[in-house]
């Protein structure tokens, strides 16, 4: 009150008086939630449309050997989408890389998480930096240097370079993921558990990692879908090996039949269902 | 507080006493646990019987867990040394040891059943699956839990998580049952019920429990032994009525119930009694050969102290002003002011022949020779609650009526 005493009087005129009448709200006010709604309705429709685009397209019956022009509705795609070979081989190369990385990175990772999050040793907080290096660090630099090294050590690139290319940003992911899943960790549990005589290995076994397990499904998960689309640094490394990203990149340049965008479909659609399916586990569970 | 000097004579003679006894259950000889450079638990000895109730009690931070821990063998003391059953067992780790806990905040497994959370224990020591199952619903009976066999902790109430945690703690059949605040989750009704439950249920198997509370009340109640711990040390062991009535420390009559606490000189010792120079006058209480010398604290329970108003008696008495009077349902609390300033805080009974009093008014206090006590060290100084009630009291004084 003492510093209001000090101020100057007050020159403007005080405000009008209220009118009878309960206060209109503004127009912004009554369009706002629209505006809101369509520009968030435009921001998924601009996101998924790529998408659309090559779900629909799997069911053209395109011109030559390029599916770029929409001409006509046709399922012969579907009917016979493992026609080209080479197509489907290196599918079968890419989901046998995704998942032998994704087993080694989910395993490797989520050890290393534990261990973070657990124990203070020495070298931890080094650990940490180190492993955000392998998502920050640009694909080419990463490719580029993996390759050096096995040049270095005279290996030969192919399916195990691709593979431990990619258990090396698939480890760092796994890691931080189930890091944040770890660090809300009750670890009296495993006090419990050893208390009541487990051992170590049995309280990891039926404790700790029974509920840690949604988290590193989770990351495990999203990690191979990481490994199935990597193209950057798998172009480095990978000989002779052609996995499906790089398959399609080499097709654009001779021949795109829909088959791609067909196969491209079919994994949206199994990563749609495993989705599914996690989701009414992990309600089945919580519900016991 | 503890620079005074004097406990350390008297861990050191509970631990003599502890290990001259018969052979205990757990015996503490001597433990201490420091982390970094702070000490948790210094120099710590106790033995605890078979079957006995015994409780660890202090303000937070002074130890208890820790000691907790070592027993059941998470922590490693630093130095000395932890014996179950006879047996040294200062570097077994937890799984190895026949104790069990339950913790406060129970641990119990999330994504196991009740009948498995209970099964868990005999599973880990490899008993084979139909008997685990039978001895866990065994248990689960016992604590009655029978209805909620099937479902998971998320799915069960505080009280009921509570009962499930001990069921899992005594499916073992553990030597001894470590409890470490375990109804300290629990509202104030359900906690005085699982007290009884808790009593009960360790008549009724029997087994040693080690109890770690800050609860004064209900380690008083419950308990056969009290350890009162203060900044790591023990302060003092004994039955809640030794406890209570014969404090060793200053810190232990302050913490345990409500005592006044004055600054005193001793001045003579003779036949069994102390004469002390306090509140303005001579006073005795009785000495035993603990007692201190030179400067140290006048202990009184506020109950045992007498209040008249009348023509002072030729009885020892202290002279003093009444300075605040407060109805507390059964007692009547009067503050008094003696002639040196003091407060002394008088617990008056409702078949007092007391007549009206009024703040101002002379009274005489006194209290049989019996009552009090000399205590080592000076009190403390005055703690912030007294402080502020002051401060309340004399706003309340110079506020416009
Ligand atoms: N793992 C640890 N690392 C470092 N200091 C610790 C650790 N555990 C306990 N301490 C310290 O040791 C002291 C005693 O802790 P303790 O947990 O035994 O106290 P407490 O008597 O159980 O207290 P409360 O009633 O609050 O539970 C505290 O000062 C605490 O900070
Ligand atoms: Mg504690």
């Amino acid at each position: 009150m003492t510093t209001l005493g000090t101020r100057p009087p007050e020159t403007t005129p005080p405000a009008p008086p209220p009118t009878g009448a309960a206060p209109s709200p503004s127009p912004l006010r009554r369009v706002g939630p629209w505006l809101l709604n369509g520009y968030a309705g435009a921001v998924v429709f601009i996101l998924f449309l790529p998408i659309l685009v090559i779900i629909l397209f799997s069911f053209n019956d395109p011109v030559g050997k390029f599916n770029f022009v929409w001409k006509g509705f046709s399922l012969e795609a579907w009917q016979d989408p493992f026609k080209y070979e080479p197509l489907v081989d290196a599918m079968i190369v890419s989901l046998e890389v995704a998942a032998v990385s994704t087993v080694i990175s989910a395993v490797l990772g989520t050890l290393i998480a534990v261990a973070l999050v657990r124990y203070r040793f020495t070298g931890s907080g080094a650990t940490n930096t180190f492993l955000v290096l392998p998502l920050t660090t640009p694909e080419v630099v990463m490719g580029a240097s993996l390759l050096t090294l096995f040049l270095d050590l005279n290996w030969a690139t192919g399916f195990w370079t691709i593979v431990i290319a990619h258990a090396m940003f698939q480890i760092s992911f796994v890691a931080l993921t189930v890091k944040a899943r770890v660090r809300g960790f009750d670890w009296s549990l495993e006090d419990a558990a050893m208390d009541l005589g487990a051992t170590p290995l049995r309280t990891f076994l039926r404790v700790t990692f029974p509920l840690i397990l949604p988290g590193v499904v989770a990351a495990a998960m999203l990690s191979f879908a990481l490994s199935m689309d990597d193209f950057i640094i798998t172009l480095f490394n990978s000989g002779n090996e052609v996995t499906y990203p790089l398959f399609v990149n080499n097709a654009a340049k001779t021949a795109l039949p829909p088959q791609i965008n067909v196969m491209a479909t079919l994994i949206m659609l199994a990563s749609l269902v495993v989705i599914g399916l996690s989701q009414i586990y992990t309600r089945w569970r919580t519900r016991g | 507080m503890g620079d005074e000097g004097v406990e350390p004579e008297e861990s050191a003679t509970a631990v003599a006493a502890a290990g001259a006894g018969s052979r205990d259950t757990i015996e503490l000889d001597r433990v201490t646990k420091t982390f970094g450079d702070q000490i948790a638990v210094n120099d710590v000895g106790f033995g605890i019987a078979e079957g006995e109730f015994f409780s660890l009690l202090g303000p937070s931070g002074c130890g208890k867990t820790t000691t907790l821990r070592m027993i059941a063998g998470f922590e490693v003391p630093t130095s000395g040394s932890i014996r179950l059953a006879g047996a040294d067992v200062s570097h077994v780790p937890p799984y190895k040891r026949n104790v069990n806990t339950v913790f406060q905040h129970y641990a119990l497994f999330p994504h196991m059943t009740v009948r498995n959370n209970v099964a868990f224990g005999p599973r880990s020591k490899k008993v084979p699956k139909a008997d685990a199952r039978s001895r866990a619903d065994e248990v689960i009976r016992v604590v009655r839990m029978e209805d909620f066999a099937d479902r998971k902790p998320g799915q069960l109430s505080g009280g009921q998580q509570q009962r499930v945690a001990l069921a899992r703690a005594l499916v073992n059949y553990p030597t001894a049952l470590l409890l470490d605040e375990p109804l300290g989750a629990l509202d104030l009704k359900l906690r005085q019920a699982m007290q009884l439950e808790l009593k009960r249920i360790q008549r009724e198997v029997g087994i040693t429990f080690v109890y770690v509370t800050h609860d004064q009340e209900e380690a008083l109640t419950m308990s056969d032994r009290i350890a009162v711990m203060s900044e790591g040390r023990v302060e003092q062991i004994g039955s809640p009525t030794e406890i209570y009535d014969a404090p060793a420390t200053v810190f232990v009559a302050g913490f345990i119930g409500q005592a006044n606490l004055w600054p005193c000189t001793v001045v003579g010792a003779r036949n069994g009694t102390t004469s002390v120079e306090a509140l303005g006058a001579t006073l005795t209480a009785p000495s035993d050969e603990a007692s201190p010398e030179g400067e140290a604290t006048l202990m009184v329970r506020p109950e045992r102290v007498r209040v008249s108003a009348t023509d002072p008696r030729p009885a020892p008495g202290v002279n003093a002003t009444v300075t605040d009077l407060v109805f507390q349902g059964p007692v009547i609390r009067l503050a008094l002011a003696a002639a040196d300033g003091s407060e002394i805080v008088a617990h008056v009974g409702s078949d007092h022949d007391l007549p009206f009093l009024r703040p101002g008014d002379e009274v005489t206090a006194s209290w049989d020779t019996g009552a009090g006590r000399v205590l080592p060290g000076r009190p403390p100084a005055m703690d912030a609650d007294d402080y502020f009630d002051e401060e309340l009291a004399e706003d309340w004084e110079s506020a416009p009526r």
